[in-house]
């Protein structure tokens, strides 16, 4: 056992060495001479020294304290300086990133010899240039995550507002991207848009073969094939489908293709990318459809009508030519014409009531607001006028069909001409309704005008200013829009107008949309990693595929009371969906239900559901099959699954589903396995041990449901970590947990 | 006394049928093939009716209306379109321009009399436009 520290023994042999050489020295040096002395040399000599040896030994000892200390001195200043600058640099780079600055004062220390002062110094360098690096990275770091964060949102972004419906596919026909548009499209399709809003057919993980058939989607994969095969530039196809709800779809197919460094040396090979998925590009083209069908049609039985009525009256006209004919046989063929004129006359009334009003010209009109129309209008004619132009009576409920731009052109090419030839200096625009067509007019304050001149700037083409010149004229744009103008006077106010008769469209529903751009969140509408996830869906065995990667629906019930065989029934289901290992929050299924009996003050007292809240909702009939069509082809997933899923069994027969085909997986068991000595294994309990944040209203099916579904990604990790991994093996795991044993 | 009835068409097919009807009527008729024709003869002598085609060539008939209602002093010319233009836009343009009446061809000769007589019954000057 030392009493002393390694450094402090160090120190105290570097102090007694000098003395200890010194001793040495003189002994040696008396050996030495004694060696070379004879006999009596030597006792002379030892007869002098016995006596003083004393006084050699204090001297030796004199002389060894300042030895002593010289080599003390000597040592801090080299070695444990060194040793200390070994310390200093060993405690910066044990920092590591630690921001403070490091308060060594190594150069100092190190003050005895230049050199290691230099060591000093260059080790703080070296070490503030690493602290700088680091910084540096992990600015380039967040910037790049920023950036990529950034390209994501504007490419959701993107997606979502674009006014073409797309959905992207893996090659095997999982959905791994779809826009709010495509949401729009399918929730027409839908069998229950009220409940599902068409979820329940488009959402990330979901099979769009749910949707199309299979075959008709193979066969435009196919001809893409072909298509590149034979190298073609831009492959795409085409298809018509019809689609629940009596919809009629057009579809447009493009393949997505490997890019990078492995497909093009595919391609240096003269093989073609393999195709990773497709792109659909899907258009609701029921309505177009149905006009046109119903365009031909009638056009068919004008020609046809009218061929027969033609003929009619010319034959009985040439047979007025007889100049025999006596007048009663005159009589009969004469009312033949009469008749036929009639009716062709009715036919062309008829024909004129269906069609004309909804002429479909082949220039692409866009529905807008009138009201929005008038104040672009307005704006631009204020600009040329140089004072603002007032709005009268603009009826705000009116939507228009227009191609704004030409509209918009026309009449400020009417109000330029205006200001031009007869310096009008202030206008108006009204906009109203009159027989079934939006009549806006331009007012201002008129006297002597020449109505030829001013009818004929209808036909001038359009030229304001310098800049905006356009080959069309006011009347060419007036005939693309099947609309009408003239001039009028209101010759008592002395006011006179031009005014337009537009197309009206369909009072545009703005709330469907605004139901979908609502959601603030980060849009959960791709999932790139989709792509490689073959799973095959039938190829491997469900029970064989690792927890991690299939696709949950969690959810949650709410009810009248615990008893589902004595009468209880479901008040609320709520429901989420995890993709690949992503709870995706705007993915969900959520619905009060009218369980046609009381609700106890007991249970209200849990859940909050009072009978006012569920009175006049759908029934268990309805929701029901809208859940069940919502979990389609995922693991149903609930906490204490048991006790839900009985009340989904007792229904099941009544609602016309069944929900046997599904595995199941229940939170409470898996938490009982995962971390079998906890003691609790409720859902607050759980929550609170992962740190998952409540939900805003307890006893929510809705929130409750996301609580689940997150403790269950929390599980999923934990039980691989006791190497449970497949479904197959936490299934068969549940099994023998105690929990399992509870029947309801 | 005589009212003086102008019939404005370009078509040969109709104008025979026309004038034939008024004057069995027992109107003063005279006829104009075209727009032009149409305005120097109601300009030269103002008649009591007009039965106005739009489809003419030279000017149309809504350019004839709005020459003729824009000119005071032809403000007691009664004017009927009469035209294949059926479209409720035409007929909301016609009355607006100042048509007395509007009738869409084809029609019946009878309903056109009649209607003529009761125009020519008003008082003259109460168009359809302010």
């Amino acid at each position: 056992m030392t009493m002393l520290k390694a450094a402090e023994r160090r120190l105290l042999a570097v102090m007694l060495l000098p003395a200890l050489l010194l001793a040495l020295w003189i002994v040696l040096a008396a050996v030495l001479v004694t060696a070379t002395l004879d006999a009596p040399q030597r006792a002379a000599l030892r007869a002098l020294v016995e006596p003083n040896g004393v006084f050699l030994f204090l001297a030796w000892l004199i002389a060894a304290l300042p030895l002593g200390w010289f080599a003390r001195r000597w040592y801090l200043r080299h070695d444990v300086a060194a040793e200390r600058l070994l310390e200093a640099a060993q405690a910066l780079v044990a920092a590591g990133d630690a921001q403070h600055e490091p308060t060594q004062d190594m150069p100092q220390r190190a003050a005895s010899s230049p050199a290691l002062a230099e060591i000093a110094r260059l080790i703080e360098r070296l070490h503030a240039e690493q602290r700088r690096l680091r910084t540096q990275i992990a600015h380039e770091v967040a910037a790049a995550s920023r950036g990529i964060d950034a390209e994501r949102s504007r490419l959701a972004a993107l997606m979502s507002e674009l006014a073409q419906a797309v959905v992207v596919c893996n090659r095997d026909g999982v959905v791994l991207l779809y826009n709010g548009r495509a949401r729009l499209v399918f929730r027409t399709l839908s069998r229950s848009p009220e409940l599902t809003g068409g979820a329940e057919l488009v959402g990330l993980g979901r099979s769009i073969y749910d949707v199309f058939d299979r075959a008709l989607v193979q066969h435009a994969l196919e001809r893409i094939d072909a298509q590149i095969a034979r190298g073609r530039a831009d492959p795409g196809a085409q298809f018509v489908t019809s689609a629940p709800g009596a919809q009629l779809l057009r579809v447009q197919t493009v393949p997505v293709r490997e890019k990078g460094s492995a497909a093009s040396a595919q391609q240096q090979r003269g093989v073609a990318p393999a195709i990773d998925g497709f792109v659909l590009m899907i258009e609701n083209v029921t309505r177009e459809f149905e006009h046109e069908t119903q365009r031909d049609r009638l056009l068919l039985a004008l020609t046809e009508g009218s061929r027969a009525s033609l003929a009619n009256m010319q034959a009985a006209s040439e047979m007025l030519d007889f100049p025999d004919l006596d007048a009663p046989m005159r009589e009969r063929f004469l009312r033949v014409i009469r008749d036929e004129i009639g009716s062709m006359g009715g036919r062309i009334r008829s024909l004129s009531d269906a069609t004309l009003r909804h002429a479909t010209t082949r220039w692409p009109l866009e529905d807008m607001r009138g009201a929005d129309l008038v104040a672009a209008a307005a704006q631009r004619i204020g600009a040329l006028l140089g004072q603002p132009v007032a709005l009268l009576d603009v009826d705000a409920q009116l939507w228009l069909k227009v191609d704004s731009y030409s509209m918009l052109l026309a009449l400020e090419y009417l109000a330029s001409r205006l200001i031009d030839e007869f310096d009008v200096r202030a206008m108006q625009l009204r906009l109203g309704t009159a027989a079934g067509r939006a009549q806006l007019d331009l007012i201002w304050r008129g006297h002597a005008l020449n109505t030829e001149t001013v009818m004929g700037w209808q036909m001038d083409a359009m030229r304001i200013g310098a800049q905006t010149r356009s080959p069309l004229s006011v009347r060419d744009v007036l005939e693309r829009h099947d609309a009408e103008c003239w001039f009028e006077r209101d010759r008592p106010r002395e006011l006179a107008f031009f005014r337009v008769l537009l197309p009206l469209a369909e009072a545009r529903d703005e709330s469907a949309h605004a139901g979908l751009s609502a959601d603030d969140s980060r849009p959960e509408f791709y999932d790139f990693n989709l792509f490689a996830s073959t799973g095959g869906g039938q190829a491997r065995e469900l029970a064989e595929r690792p927890l991690a990667g299939l696709s949950y629906t969690v959810f949650d019930t709410e009810t009248t009371g615990l008893n589902p065989t004595q009468g209880d029934e479901i008040i609320q289901i709520g429901a989420v969906r995890i993709v690949n290992g992503r709870l995706l929050a705007n993915d969900c299924f959520e619905q009060l239900i009218d369980p046609r009996r009381d609700i106890p003050g007991a249970s209200i007292a849990v859940h909050g559901i009072t009978p006012e809240m569920v009175a006049g909702k759908p029934t268990i009939d309805a929701v029901l099959p809208a859940f069940h069509r919502f979990a389609q082809g995922s693991v149903l997933v609930a906490h204490n699954a048991a006790f839900d899923l009985r009340f989904l069994q007792l229904k099941q027969q009544q609602a016309g589903v069944r929900f046997d085909a599904q595995p199941v997986l229940d939170t409470l068991l898996l938490s009982a396995l995962a971390q079998p000595q906890q003691e609790s294994h409720a859902l607050e309990a759980i929550a609170v041990r992962f740190g998952i944040a409540p939900p805003t209203r307890r006893h929510d099916a809705l929130g409750d449901a996301i609580v689940t579904a997150q403790v269950l990604l929390r599980l999923i990790a934990l039980l691989q970590e006791r190497g449970i991994v497949t479904l197959g093996q936490a299934l068969d795991a549940a099994k023998t947990t105690w929990y399992a044993r509870l029947e309801y | 006394m005589t009212h003086r009835i102008l019939i404005a068409d370009d078509e040969p097919n109709i104008l025979i049928s026309l004038e034939y009807l008024m004057k069995r009527e027992g109107f003063d008729v005279s006829v104009a093939r075209d727009g032009q024709q149409a305005l120097d003869a109601i300009r030269a002598q103002p008649p009591d009716l007009v039965l106005l085609d739009v489809m003419m060539p030279k000017k149309s008939g809504f350019e004839v209306l709005q020459e003729v209602r824009g000119d005071e002093s032809l403000a007691r010319v009664r004017i009927l379109m009469l035209t294949a233009k059926g479209r409720e836009t035409d007929q909301a343009k016609g009355l607006a321009l100042g048509a007395d009446a509007y009738m869409t061809k084809p029609f019946s000769t009878r309903d056109l009399a009649a209607r003529v007589r009761e125009l020519l019954a008003q008082q003259p000057g109460a168009h359809g436009a302010p």
